[in-house]
């Protein structure tokens, strides 16, 4: 009988078993812990009943009936047999008719030992092969991609791959192609299976028919050690399988968390190991001497560290000391070094982001959403970067919803996105003017730029009633935020809205949960408002705000910080005007380094306090959603490299102080303990939630709208709206020390509309002339309908070009003026 | 001329026109590029993408299902001989044979001058004219060894011309509906739906 | 029974019927104009639904209840005239639409009015270039004459017809792959359910698929009314039907023959029809109705041509393809072409019938290459069986189309009634029928 839930109560080997309506038998039964043979199944994705693996009996009028249980609904008091002797039968002939053509190549195959095939093959399958004709012969590995390789022979024709492809990622470059004994799965010539998303399908392979150059015959299953951990790649915190072998890291799968990642990962997340893999790495502390640096002890680093700071405050106070980025690390190294700086050193300039994120009352003073809660939205307003390139896992989530659900999105965007393709509607802003189009979209009236039949749709829907979330971030680096908390305001008095605020960087949410960033404490609160139990913990609580990354880069271009911390940041690469980074590097008095890899920044540094990196140390990290999850700790740290908490520890020691931190347990419960948002994220909940906990509290911080500033400079008839975003590979150390992403990374180019570019008499690939009130650079052209016109991209941080050489942060826009040469 | 040519395309645009979704017009438009080459080039697949807004690979997905769609350069003469149950019973294998031994070369392979390609098929729904075969699609009914000789000597020798024409090209006759007469209610309502 | 009039081939010996004006000097496109203009759809339906008109392209379905079965109020709907003819043994769609093409037409435009379609599709196999030829250039002309499109006939009933064909694949004549082809997609079948056309068809719309032959009869039951058509032929299987016989009979031919009263001797033997078993032989087996039906024996010839009675003894009329095989038929080489087809035309969507058909081709082959081993039977039919369980008729049917389990249906057949023969082959390397040469 259905239960008051709806559900429904099935029978399956004579066990009763409980069901959704809708669902396909292999999903109760699965759930239910009974397993029925597949492969071509999915629980992620549709059915399409290809192996015919799955075949069960299932009692109907009319006696026992084969069918297969992946595309067999439920139905309440079904029979349902899986191990009848016709079951068997069926089920051991589909198996050897995938046997028959198999090259049964497993001691070669990186699959083998975690194959379900052989697995199956031994536990059913007849001993000898019946199968005396020659087997089908294709050419052995062919790569479908740079980091996919594809084994024809292998291949069992699950659909699995090629399905994940369209359905899942959007990129249907990987098809079945040719029919009948000669079906395959191919790539189109010259176009590679070029996803961000390709490692997914060689997790999903069931059989060794697709295999990762990055972990191609590195280990064999039964060496590797495993933990479920959580990427930090980006903010989206996918959960994820680390995997080890010889304490090295070799592989990274994704686990199926229900709330956030239902088990992809990006390419960028998954084969981020490499990185920590690299030769670049820092593996024990440095200290400059003349123009070198020099390995040292940790003694002799953490005394030479210890004394600039003291120095520094002896000399010019504690608002000459500065700490640049914290977004690297777990929530307990943030909260480690919140506790330094704010409480021990008594500065307030601390800023885990890049002037390329969200004002913390935007994060912190409205309504918020969970990715599921975005998701299930009636209508998402998409106001932000895009999340293909950012969040992809995200953009999968949001896909999804769009594709498969009702949920119509709506995207204001100063290009078009990845998601453009699968929104309802889809406007273009030119920077600068984005807060007074979301202000007028919202009133009545006419738009400025948009004409009626554009404007009315989106006004419905946004007045359609039912739930709305915004994802809000910031789409373009070469402008400055205040437009878009101007938006905002707007936004925020919609009926019911709620945001998903996304800022990129791996930790960022958690890292200004814990209180980096200026004005806040741990637990999303401001300076005036400690409570208690921080006030008990805390030797001292600034008592002004501090200056934001901006801010602390001028002050130290102009000499006015004597010790900057670079805790994990690259502010020559990473921030947006590339020029205050370098003066401010040069203006700092000492600069002192935290960090996993030599970077352009680190090179300046005084100090090099070698970091442990991912996989080398354990904690919890925070995602966009405010969720708390684990990361666990599976190699031990390179060389002499320790987290960075325990810097934070040590160097509070030499500066006469005592944080009372002194395990990974401790700092979990101090954070319970002064953090209100997070008074529920225990060990014990984080044990019993492994998907994690949404850290939801007092929204101490109100949002102000701002008052709309003045209108930004209308570009001239000659010159072009500067946007630049961030694409997946870039030149960041996830990328560019990973010997098999480095060269995905596009390079850097000029992208035109086609009006734009035919008007300014562009040869098609010609290099022109860019230039910025700051100063020109050279790079090619290219004719790029999902650019307006008046407006040109530009990916930020390639390894080709420094695009942060244009940006002038201190003007509101960058305007740009293309020649060609 | 491996991309379609204008003319070609606008015939692309007139033929996906007449379709609710434009992919439904893939296999139509496959046909197109055949007959302008001959065969598939993949320039004229990935042009197909472009012109249907989907990928090359997908375009090669449906392409390589079909038969008759030839990824590699054909004969001017597609020589087809069935050898299905029905032509089996009434001398198909020993028409396959006369033809392979006149021709000189084995069913699936072309004639060095890039003439013929003969090829052993399936039931092409002559059945009771058997044995038969087709010739760029052509039908040849009851066919016997003299018949076939001549057929090979008419093609050769250019008599065929006006009947057949070269591989590539089916249907010489091409449907064409003035604007006025078009009803166009299946675009209308399919995207009414598909607006979602 | 030979004064039956001919319904669907009565204009095949006119050699201008392929054209308009010969279409219409017999009547043409006259009663679709009565129709649109004193008819209801519903009373076109009504008709079609009287009349019991079984759709000819295999399964045998009434027509007139699938049409019933699209979801009320639900549009758009489509039509697709399925013009694929593949199955061996199969002619006679082609001819519909070479030698009469307006019929097909005008039977379209009814079906249109009738079930409420917002576009009709007629889908030629790929193979037939004439047949093309003479469908576009009859679509050009009744869309200038107004009997398509934009106000047909001067009603205020519009709709379009799309001509397009395929490319070569067997399988696209099953009505899902057939959709996936229509929608630019490798024809590989849905699975039913739930992708049942009437519901979820093309871009999953309620959509009716039906043969060109059942299609081509519409014109002559609206004009003459659903019971006139019901009179003729048997109860159970109502009108004139098309029936291919091909293979060891003195004149192969086409003919259009009173369904359901008919039977296999009269079509072999009658001087009208085939006129006799080639060389006065006996018949050794026959297949009834194309290469995926069972096959029959001398002791079916006296079966009639009706639906229900063939079913019942094992086999299908299915497309109306009927093959015969005189005594000297090698059946061991018989079975390996039939089974070659279903190995080179499966889509390789199942497993079964992806690996299996391929392998029992491989196993046949080896056998009539004299490499056969002694267990090869048994395992012929251990393999049939995992891709038909039970090896039931009809199928069982584990795999998505019927398709898989039709390439068991010849092995089946041949090796319960000439397990001798396949073992002469596996003993002795050769033929176990003397003058096999032939077959
Ligand atoms: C493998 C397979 C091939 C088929 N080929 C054809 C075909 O070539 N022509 C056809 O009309 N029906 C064919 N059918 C039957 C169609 O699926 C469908 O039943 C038919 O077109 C419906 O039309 P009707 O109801 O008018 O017979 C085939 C079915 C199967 C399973
Ligand atoms: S039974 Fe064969 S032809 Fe039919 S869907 Fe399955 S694989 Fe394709
Ligand atoms: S898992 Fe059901 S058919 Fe593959």
């Amino acid at each position: 009988m259905a239960d008051q839930n709806g559900d429904l109560s099935i029978t399956v080997d004579g066990r009763p078993v409980p069901a959704k309506p809708g669902e396909f038998v292999i999903a109760a039964a699965d759930r239910a812990g009974i397993y029925i043979p597949h492969f071509c199944w999915h629980p992620r994705m549709s059915s399409v009943g290809m192996c015919r693996q799955c075949l069960v009996e299932v009692d109907g009028p009319r006696g026992p009936s084969l069918v297969v249980s992946c595309m067999t609904t439920v139905a309440d008091g079904q029979v349902v047999h899986t191990e009848s002797p016709t079951v068997k039968k069926a089920q051991e002939g589909v198996l050897e008719f995938l046997l028959a053509n198999h090259p049964l190549d497993c001691p070669v195959c990186d699959k083998g030992g975690e194959c379900p095939l052989q697995d199956q093959a031994f536990s059913h399958g007849p001993g000898e092969s019946r199968f005396v004709e020659e087997k089908r012969h294709y050419a052995k590995p062919i790569p479908v991609s740079s980091l996919v390789l594809l084994d024809r022979e292998r291949c069992i024709l699950c659909d699995r791959c090629t399905r994940f492809a369209e359905e899942v990622a959007g990129d249907p470059l990987i098809q079945f192609t040719h029919r009948g004994s000669e079906l395959q799965v191919l790539t189109f010539p010259d176009e590679p299976f070029s996803s961000y998303f390709s490692g997914n399908t060689v997790q999903i392979c069931p059989v060794g028919a697709l295999t990762a150059t990055p972990y191609r015959f590195k280990a064999r299953p039964w060496d590797l050690d495993e933990s479920e951990s959580t990427c930090t790649t980006c903010a989206v915190g996918c959960r994820m399988a680390v995997q080890s072998s010889r304490n090295q890291l070799v592989r990274y799968q994704g686990v199926d968390a229900d709330g956030v990642n239902w088990g992809w990962l990006c390419d960028k997340g998954r084969f981020g190991f490499e990185a920590v893999n690299s030769p670049d790495r820092i593996s024990a502390p440095l200290v400059r001497q003349g123009d070198e640096l020099i390995e040292t002890t940790w003694s002799a680093a953490l005394t030479a560290a210890a004394g600039a700071i003291k120095e520094a405050l002896a000399d010019r106070g504690s608002d000459s000391v500065a700490v640049l980025g914290g977004a690297r690390g777990t929530n307990e190294d943030a909260y480690a070094w919140a506790k330094l700086a704010k409480a021990v050193i008594g500065t307030d300039h601390v800023d885990a982001q890049l002037a390329d994120g969200l004002d913390p009352s935007v994060l912190f003073g409205l309504p918020r959403a969970t990715i599921d809660e975005t998701c299930a939205s009636k209508t998402i307003v998409l106001f932000g970067p895009d999340l293909k390139e950012e969040l992809p896992v995200l953009y999968l989530r949001i896909r999804d919803a769009a594709e498969r659900r009702q949920t119509r999105l709506v995207e204001i965007s100063p290009t078009a996105t990845g998601l453009t393709r699968h929104t309802y509607a889809s406007l273009r802003y030119r920077p600068g003017e984005q807060g007074a189009l979301i202000s007028a979209l919202l009133a009545e009236g006419p738009v400025p730029g948009l004409d009626d039949a554009t404007v009315a749709p989106v006004r419905a829907q946004l007045r359609s009633g039912g739930s709305i979330t915004v994802v809000v971030g910031r789409a373009s680096l070469a402008d400055r935020s205040e437009p878009l908390n101007v938006a905002v305001g707007a936004l925020a008095r919609l009926d019911g809205v709620r945001f998903l605020p996304v800022a990129r960087r791996g930790n960022v949410h958690g890292a200004l949960d814990m209180g980096m960033a200026p004005g806040l404490l741990p637990g999303r609160r401001s300076l005036t408002d400690a409570g208690d139990a921080l006030r008990e913990r805390w030797a001292s609580v600034p008592t002004e705000a501090g200056l934001d990354a901006t801010g602390i880069l001028r002050a130290a271009a102009d000499g006015a910080v004597a010790c900057l911390v670079l805790l994990g940041s690259d502010p020559l690469a990473d921030f947006p005007d590339r020029d205050l980074a370098r003066r401010a590097l040069v203006g700092a008095g000492t600069v002192v380094a935290v960090d996993t890899h030599h970077n352009a920044s680190n090179a300046h540094a005084d100090v090099i306090l070698a970091a442990a990196a991912y996989g080398e140390k354990a904690g919890t990290t925070t995602n966009v959603e405010g969720r708390v999850s684990r990361v666990s700790q599976k190699v031990t740290a390179r060389g002499l490299a320790r987290a960075d908490w325990i810097i934070a520890a040590e160097l509070a020691v030499r500066l006469g102080a005592d944080l009372g931190l002194e395990s990974l347990d401790a700092i979990r419960d101090e954070i319970v303990a002064v953090a209100p948002s997070h008074s529920g994220i225990t060990a014990a909940a984080l044990d019993a939630q492994p998907d994690g906990v949404v850290a939801s509290g007092p929204a101490a911080l109100a949002f102000v709208a701002p008052e709309a500033p003045a209108d930004p400079p209308k570009v001239d008839a000659y010159a072009l709206r500067l946007v630049v975003s961030r694409v997946l590979y870039d030149a960041g150390v996830a990328l560019s020390k990973a010997p098999d992403l480095a060269p995905l990374a596009p390079g850097t180019r000029l992208h035109l509309n086609g009006i734009d570019h035919d008007r300014l008499g562009i040869t098609p690939g010609a290099t022109v002339r860019v230039s910025s009130a700051r100063t020109n650079i050279m790079l090619a052209a290219e004719r790029d309908d999902s650019v307006p016109r008046g407006s040109a991209w530009i990916a930020f941080n390639q390894p080709d070009a420094a695009i942060a050489e244009l940006i002038d942060l201190s003007s509101a826009v960058t305007d740009v003026r293309v020649e060609t040469l | 001329m491996a991309r379609l040519t204008e003319a070609h395309v606008a015939l692309a645009r007139e033929v996906i026109g007449r379709f609710p979704r434009p992919k439904s017009a893939l296999i139509t438009l496959l046909h197109i590029a055949q007959e302008q080459d001959g065969y598939i080039t993949d320039d004229a697949m990935a042009h197909l993408a472009e012109l249907l807004d989907i990928t090359p690979a997908e375009v090669l997905g449906t392409c390589s299902f079909y038969e008759m769609f030839k990824l590699e350069p054909v004969g001017r003469y597609c020589v087809n001989v069935c050898t299905n149950i029905s032509c089996q019973l009434s001398g198909g294998w020993e028409l396959l044979e006369h033809a392979e031994k006149s021709l000189g070369i084995k069913a699936g392979s072309t004639t060095d001058d890039g003439l013929f390609t003969l090829e052993d098929v399936e039931c092409i729904a002559a059945c009771t004219e058997a044995p038969c075969l087709q010739v760029n699609y052509r039908y040849r009914y009851k066919v016997t060894a003299a018949d076939f000789d001549r057929l090979v000597a008419d093609l050769r020798a250019g008599r065929l011309n006006n009947e057949v024409p070269p591989h590539g090209v089916l249907a010489r006759v091409r449907q064409h509906v003035r604007p006025e007469r078009w009803a166009g209610t299946g675009a209308e309502a399919q995207s009414k739906v598909d607006a979602r | 029974m030979t004064d039956a009039p001919l319904i669907v081939t009565g204009r095949f010996g006119q050699s201008d019927a392929h054209t308009l004006a010969g279409y219409q000097s017999t009547g043409g496109y006259e009663v679709l104009q009565r129709a649109l203009t004193t008819m209801t759809p519903e009373q076109v339906s009504a008709e079609v639904k009287t009349s019991e008109l079984l759709g000819r392209g295999g399964a045998g379905f009434p027509t007139g209840t699938k049409w019933g079965f699209c979801p009320p109020g639900v549009f758009p709907r489509y039509l697709v005239i399925n013009g694929d003819e593949s199955e061996p043994g199969t002619y006679k769609d082609r001819m519909l639409m070479e030698l009469d093409p307006h019929q097909l037409i005008e039977g379209t435009m009814l079906t249109a009015y009738a079930v409420g379609v917002a576009q009709a599709f007629i889908y030629v196999r790929g193979e037939m270039a004439l047949a093309q030829e003479r469908l576009a250039t009859a679509l050009n002309e009744a869309y200038e004459a107004g009997f398509i499109g934009r106000n047909v006939c001067g009603t205020d009933f519009s709709t379009d017809i799309t001509l397009t064909w395929g490319a070569g694949a067997y399988i696209v004549g099953e009505e899902t792959a057939l959709i996936e082809s229509l929608e630019g997609n490798r024809g590989m079948p849905r699975l039913k359910p739930p992708y049942f056309p009437a519901a979820k068809g093309l871009y999953m719309q309620p959509t009716v698929v039906n043969n060109v032959e059942t299609i081509a009869n519409l014109p002559w039951i609206v004009a003459n009314g659903g019971a006139a058509f019901k009179a003729i032929g048997a109860p159970t299987s109502t009108g004139m039907r098309m029936f291919a016989v091909s293979g060891h009979v003195n004149r192969p031919g086409v003919y259009e023959v009173p369904n359901g009263t008919t039977t296999f001797r009269d079509l072999f033997e009658k001087s009208e029809y085939c006129g006799g078993i080639l060389g006065g032989r006996a018949v050794k087996a026959f297949i009834p109705g194309g290469a995926s039906a069972p096959w029959f024996y001398p002791e079916h010839l006296d079966l009639p041509l009706d639906k229900p009675t063939v079913d019942k003894a094992g086999s299908m009329l299915g497309s109306g393809a009927i093959v015969v095989m005189d005594e000297t038929t090698d059946v061991v080489k018989a079975t390996w072409r039939v089974v070659r087809f279903f190995a080179r035309e499966s889509c390789g969507k199942c497993t079964p019938c992806r690996e299996g058909t391929n392998w029992l081709e491989k196993i046949l082959k080896r056998i009539i290459d004299g490499h056969g081993r002694p267990g090869d039977l048994d395992l012929l039919m251990d393999l049939s069986d995992n891709i038909s369980p039970g090896i039931a008729w009809p199928p069982r049917q584990t795999t998505i189309c019927p398709l898989g389990p039709s390439a068991v249906s010849p092995i089946a057949s041949a090796i319960s009634h000439f397990r001798d023969e396949f073992e002469h082959y596996i003993v002795h390397g050769t033929p176990g029928v003397p003058e096999a040469s032939r077959g």
